[in-house]
């Protein structure tokens, strides 16, 4: 019960016998409601963790668990957001927030009847992340940082017990990034979701996560696991002690080596 | 732009009249008139006999002289066009759909698709004439055949080029091949559809005159090639003249079902 993500030795290959082998001996565990990080270098297999979670892809090998039951095939309780936001051009906004809707057996009959339900959570989440009223603009009418912000109303509309973020955060000026950190971590603590965020800054993974995993290069595996000791709720000032630039510097040395290693 | 932004203070209140002239409005109109006048200055420095070149005078003193028959076989032409046009539109996006619809299908039949296309279709209307006869038929059927390829590609590509993340995104949410069709690929092959309608359409008016010209008693191409056999040349040019028009007149209406359609596709313009 307490894991809502188990991955035990999994092995996942691409591209038939003799293909690549991108992760391999992957063991890692999430429990509900934390925030978890995945750093790494770059090809480490962090894609492919997010698409074996996600049930996209099936190991060859190993078991991956979600919420208690063995992924075989896509599980629909998670919400993803990618570093390319995605957004489908012909809809609105609320449109594009509201597709998940259409697509998840659980809501999809409910919703034409409780149309002005779903609307207003909608709203709400848009709200929250601080797009108020812009639901009915286009996608390509907003910033890259404002379709972001939407990608993730997007991700949790159908209210996933787990959100896997690819480097979200990636394509953004650092200031947006700082404010979508907060956007972020407000959302974790207001709706208990529990989050899994792939990226290649070790300073956002510092800030937001509870429990960091390191990734070995490929084929990757997980070569060392820390555990945030910062209380929350965390201040962006908390980016300029001591306790914090340590940490991020340990974690650049691990992955230095792994790269190296490869 | 910036002339006008700069000289508008000391600007009396009337503008001089090359200054209220939208040049990028009249420019078409002006180019044509400039290619007609060049033309017509031609034949007469070289002094060009009309069963040659005729001038574009005589072309136009022509079609007031054949009215009706250019009008009646124009007529025709559009028919063969537009019908043969609407059954590749029709035949187009089915075959695109089911095409874009999975990676394998779509490799198997691309190749068989190129080999097609690469046929000449003028090479196709003897057989079709054998299988239908002359008239009107074979002109349908060959504008059918050259305009549909375009169409059928266009489809499939937007359909093949659906981003990958978006679809794991909506696959990680447990939907099937006809949701991501339904909600993501359909909708956003849709530009690519329009657009290759303007291609189409112009390529159905080659395919219909190809066919008239070899085997039919009617339409532009017949009457072009019995006025071409008796050496009434101003006549020929009429023809073309009139398949010009019709040719422009069919892309117009493309390009504005194309921007109706799809406005969300052409987003440069109306951002604000």
């Amino acid at each position: 019960m307490s894991h809502l993500v188990s991955i035990d030795n999994v092995d996942m290959r691409y591209g038939g016998a003799d293909g690549t082998l991108a992760v391999s001996g992957l063991t890692m565990r999430v429990d509900k409601g934390e925030f978890s990080a995945v750093v790494g270098p770059s090809g480490c297999g962090k894609s492919t963790l997010m698409k074996l979670v996600t049930g996209l892809h099936i190991p060859q090998s190993g078991v991956v668990i979600v919420a208690g039951q063995q992924v075989t095939k896509p599980v629909s309780i998670v919400g993803m957001a990618f570093q390319n936001p995605t957004m489908l051009p012909w809809r609105t906004t609320l449109e594009n927030i509201l597709l998940p809707l259409e697509i998840v057996e659980r809501h999809r009959h409910r919703l034409r009847a409780n149309k002005k339900e779903y609307v207003e959570k909608a709203e709400n989440l848009l709200e929250i992340v601080g797009l108020k009223g812009v639901g009915s603009k286009f996608p390509w009418q907003l910033s890259g940082g404002m379709q972001q912000r939407a990608n993730l109303c997007r991700a949790l509309i159908h209210e996933p017990e787990l959100l896997m973020l690819d480097e979200p955060f990636g394509a953004l000026d650092a200031f947006t990034r700082e404010e979508l950190w907060c956007v972020i971590r407000d959302l974790h603590a207001a709706q208990g979701v529990t989050i899994v965020l792939v990226t290649h800054d070790l300073r956002e993974a510092v800030f937001l996560a509870d429990r960091i995993f390191v990734m070995s290069a490929r084929p990757g595996k997980v070569v060392k696991e820390h555990t945030v000791p910062f209380a929350r709720p965390r201040d962006l000032e908390l980016m300029y002690q001591t306790e914090f630039n340590d940490m991020v510097h340990v974690l650049h040395g691990e992955i230095a080596k792994a790269r190296v290693a490869a | 732009m910036t002339m006008t932004i700069e000289t508008a203070p000391t600007r009396p209140v009337v503008k001089p009249l090359m200054q209220r002239i939208n040049w990028v409005r009249a420019a078409p109109f002006l180019y044509t008139l400039a290619l007609f006048a060049i033309w017509e200055l031609t034949v007469l420095a070289l002094a060009m006999p009309p069963t040659i070149l005729p001038a574009p005078s005589r072309v136009f003193e022509a079609v007031v002289q054949y009215w009706s028959p250019i009008w009646k076989n124009s007529l025709q032409t559009l028919y063969t066009t537009t019908l043969g046009f609407m059954i590749a539109v029709v035949a187009g996006l089915g075959l695109g759909l089911f095409i874009g619809w999975s990676k394998s299908i779509y490799a198997g039949l691309y190749p068989l698709m190129i080999g097609f296309n690469a046929i000449p279709k003028v090479a196709l209307v003897p057989i079709l004439v054998i299988w239908f006869g002359i008239g009107t038929v074979p002109a349908v059927l060959t504008a059918f055949l050259i305009s549909f390829f375009p169409i059928v590609v266009n489809v499939a590509t937007g359909l093949a080029t659906i981003e990958p993340e978006t679809e794991d995104v909506l696959r990680a949410l447990g939907a099937r091949k006809l949701d991501i069709m339904l909600k993501v690929g359909i909708p956003r092959s849709m530009p690519y559809f329009f657009g290759s309608l303007k291609i189409a359409i112009t390529l159905a008016f080659v395919g219909s005159v190809v066919s008239e010209t070899v085997a039919s008693n009617y339409g532009l191409g017949n009457m072009m090639s019995s006025a071409q056999s008796q050496f009434n040349v101003p006549l020929v040019f009429a023809g073309l003249l009139a398949l010009a028009v019709e040719g422009i007149a069919m892309y117009a209406l493309m390009a504005w079902l194309e921007k109706r359609m799809t406005g969300w596709a052409h987003r440069s313009t109306m951002a604000n």
